[in-house]
């Protein structure tokens, strides 16, 4: 296994290796298929768009990729994209589908056909589609496609060796005829296609401008699809299953909104309080505070001066062996775990779409479309994590707004904790005004943004998988992967920042910017001048900052007034690094410095409010 | 009419689809032009979810707003 730019497991190809493309919509099973024919840990659902990272492995001779889940090889999103570009570079498809959902995979299926890949395809599901009344004509279905069908159940492994040895005889299927006047003379087939299909990409690489034939090639195929569907798929009888039962009452204006809310509840005290307080209390206070960090100070104080600039920047107060090691394993590691495990649960069980269905109201008043309730939830673990998740928005525009707002108002769990403990003694008033503070500045940031910047947000349009039980081993391997993807992306961001921050301590860089602060503290904030310090240090991480008022002595006014600035306030630095390489570096310090300016012009406004 | 101002349970035969981009991902799920549909819930103020088949899909207001859709009896 070698690792390739996203920290991904990637297997070794060499010259003579078969390239097999696993290519299917999104829930369909496909990462559980690969995982069948491969055996290494993979992606094994995904909500349309959580990821666009590449799994690979070998079967026998061939390498296999996996793919993100799509419902077309076009461009409109990024997993398209990637999964476009995997495609080219393969010789062989295995096209998973979902027995239930024909009418709609086998636009794909026909589309790669059409491409001309020899393939093979796993129809998938065949246990539920029995269960849901569907009969389908295995050989009818074979014999339209003109290539060969493997009935599968890949989450209980049946098919899959069967499947595996028909990877060995795939052929090319039979083409769409009526499409063939509007293809190019492009002698490479799949080229052919794309360009007929007006891929930009394509089109460039032949040098010609796209035909704008992509509609009338969409419609003949989906013509095709449905005579295939209308021939090979029988409907036995049309009992609504519990799933589907239970799939229509979350999204009943009612008990839908009661259902989401009983959730968040849940949510909450399994985050919030399970592992935001009990296991980072054990994780970060115990092990890295009490044995970890003493040690290994002691450990470097015996090679390095601990004065020394050296000395500072691997162990002092933000060192790389310190801060960074205690912040990643012992503070993110348990939280990002946890907020992957449930997106993870939410993603197979079926759930995740209607909620982004059931907030889409909301979400359109700020410029956004339901799925940004996405980073939106995974922001109240790290703001860091959750600006790495705006990659799955449909519009630049939406990134941009996704990602000010995040840096701007969601505390993450880090934070919040240190809130919690400081509100808590002034009683629920001021937890109920901090609550709102925050959720009016979200909602103005995002209005205004909205009226500001030009262009239009994509509408909703999503589907809505079956609800069902999910797998627990394919929730924890995909939990497993996530975890690990953003912990080698964000790492050495983290670590970067600590530099940073230890050069500024060390040069006295965090003096003179103390310095430069206190008036605003103190004259339009009505802080004492040590809250200052929390500033500086809310540059580095907003809850060190929070943390830096908890020691002062502040009036229950005083401590809203700073928990305000200071949630507000810019994000902490992995996160502006984040921000930087995601958006431009221009966007990327605009964010940042407005998030400065309205952090501190709140404050001083609701200082004078509860004057 | 247009697709936001259908009712639960109401079948309907899609006319026309006036958004581009939707209009080419409709055609992958099925859902085109020509096509009975079933809409299956409405969210006050929000996306309506309509049903083909087995397939279950959401759509903001805005763009159902830009679907025209006409009753079929069920």
């Amino acid at each position: 296994m070698a690792q390739d730019c996203c920290g991904v497991a990637v297997a070794e190809v060499h010259g003579d290796d078969r390239k097999v493309v696993l290519v299917g919509n999104p829930n369909v099973g496909k990462s559980a298929v690969f995982h069948g024919l491969t055996g290494v840990y993979v992606e094994v659902s995904n909500f349309p768009g959580t990821t666009v990272d590449i799994s690979s492995g070998r079967m026998g001779k061939s390498v296999i990729y996996d793919t993100p889940g799509v419902y077309g090889i076009s461009a409109f999103n990024e997993e398209e994209r990637v999964a476009r570009d995997v495609l080219l570079q393969g010789d062989v498809v295995v096209n998973v589908v979902d027995a239930c959902h024909l009418d709609r995979d086998l636009f794909l299926t026909v589309q790669l056909i059409d491409m001309g890949y020899p393939m093979v395809v796993a129809l998938n599901m065949m246990d539920e589609a029995r269960a849901n009344g569907l009969a389908i004509d295995v050989r009818a279905l074979s014999e339209e496609l003109g290539v060969e069908v493997i009935p599968t159940v890949a989450t209980r492994g049946q098919g899959i060796e069967e499947l595996r040895e028909a990877v060995g005889r795939a052929r090319q299927g039979r083409r769409t005829p009526s499409i063939e006047p509007l293809l190019p003379s492009i002698p490479s087939p799949v080229d052919a296609v794309l360009v007929a299909e007006d891929d930009e990409d394509a089109c460039r690489r032949h040098g010609v401008t796209p035909p704008g034939t992509r509609e009338e090639v969409y419609r003949l195929r989906r013509e095709r699809v449905n005579q295939i569907v209308a021939r090979v798929v029988r409907e036995t009888d049309e009992g609504a299953s519990l799933a589907t039962r239970l799939g229509r009452l979350t999204l009943h204006p009612v008990w839908g909104s009661l259902m989401l809310i009983a959730f968040l509840v849940a949510v909450y005290y399994i985050l919030g309080v399970g592992i935001a307080q009990w296991v980072v209390g054990i994780t970060e206070e115990l092990w890295m505070g009490e044995y970890y960090i003493p040690w290994i100070t002691e450990l470097g104080s015996r090679v390095l001066a601990p004065e020394s600039f050296l000395g500072q920047v691997l162990f002092g107060e933000f060192g790389l062996l310190t801060m960074t090691v205690s912040y990643i394993f012992g503070l993110l590691l348990p939280m990002v775990l946890g907020f992957y495990l449930m997106l993870s649960f939410m993603e197979d069980s079926g759930y995740l779409p209607r909620v982004a269905v059931l907030v889409d109201r909301w979400m359109n008043k700020v410029g956004l479309n339901g799925r940004a309730i996405i980073p939106t939830i995974l922001g109240f673990g790290c703001v860091t994590m959750a600006t790495m998740t705006t990659r799955l928005l449909g519009s630049q525009r939406e990134r941009t707004i996704a990602t000010f707002l995040l840096s701007l108002t969601i505390p993450c769990s880090a934070q919040m904790a240190v809130i919690a403990t400081m509100l808590a003694p002034l009683g629920p008033a001021y937890f109920v005004a901090f609550g709102l503070i925050l959720f009016l500045m979200y909602g103005l940031a995002g209005m205004l943004l909205n009226r500001l910047l030009p262009g239009e947000s994509t509408p909703l349009l999503i589907d809505l998988p079956p609800m069902r039980l999910p797998h627990l081993g394919n929730v924890l391997r995909k939990t497993l992967l996530k975890t690990k993807m953003f912990i080698t992306e964000a790492g050495p961001i983290f670590a970067a920042g600590s530099v940073l921050i230890s050069v500024m301590a060390a040069w006295g860089i965090l003096d003179g910017l103390q310095n430069a602060l206190a008036p605003i503290t103190v004259g339009w904030l009505g802080l004492p001048r040590e809250a200052a310090n929390a500033f500086i240090m809310g540059f580095v991480r907003r809850d060190f900052g929070a943390a830096g008022l908890y020691s002062l002595p502040l009036t229950s006014h005083q401590v809203m007034v700073a928990l305000t600035t200071i949630t507000l306030f810019v994000p902490c630095i992995a996160s502006v690094m984040m921000i930087l390489k995601e958006r431009s570096t221009r966007e990327g310090v605009l964010i940042w410095a407005t998030d400065l300016v309205i952090a501190i012009f709140t404050g001083g406004i609701v200082h004078r409010i509860l004057w | 009419m247009t697709l936001d101002e259908t009712r639960p349970g109401q079948v309907f035969r899609i006319v026309s689809i006036s958004d581009d981009l939707a209009r080419l991902q409709a055609i992958r799920f099925g859902i085109t032009e020509g096509a009975r549909a079933v809409c299956e819930s409405v969210l006050p103020g929000g996306p309506v979810v309509v049903r083909k088949g087995m397939q279950e899909m959401a759509l903001g207001r805005a763009l159902a707003r830009r679907i025209q859709v006409e009753p079929v009896e069920g």
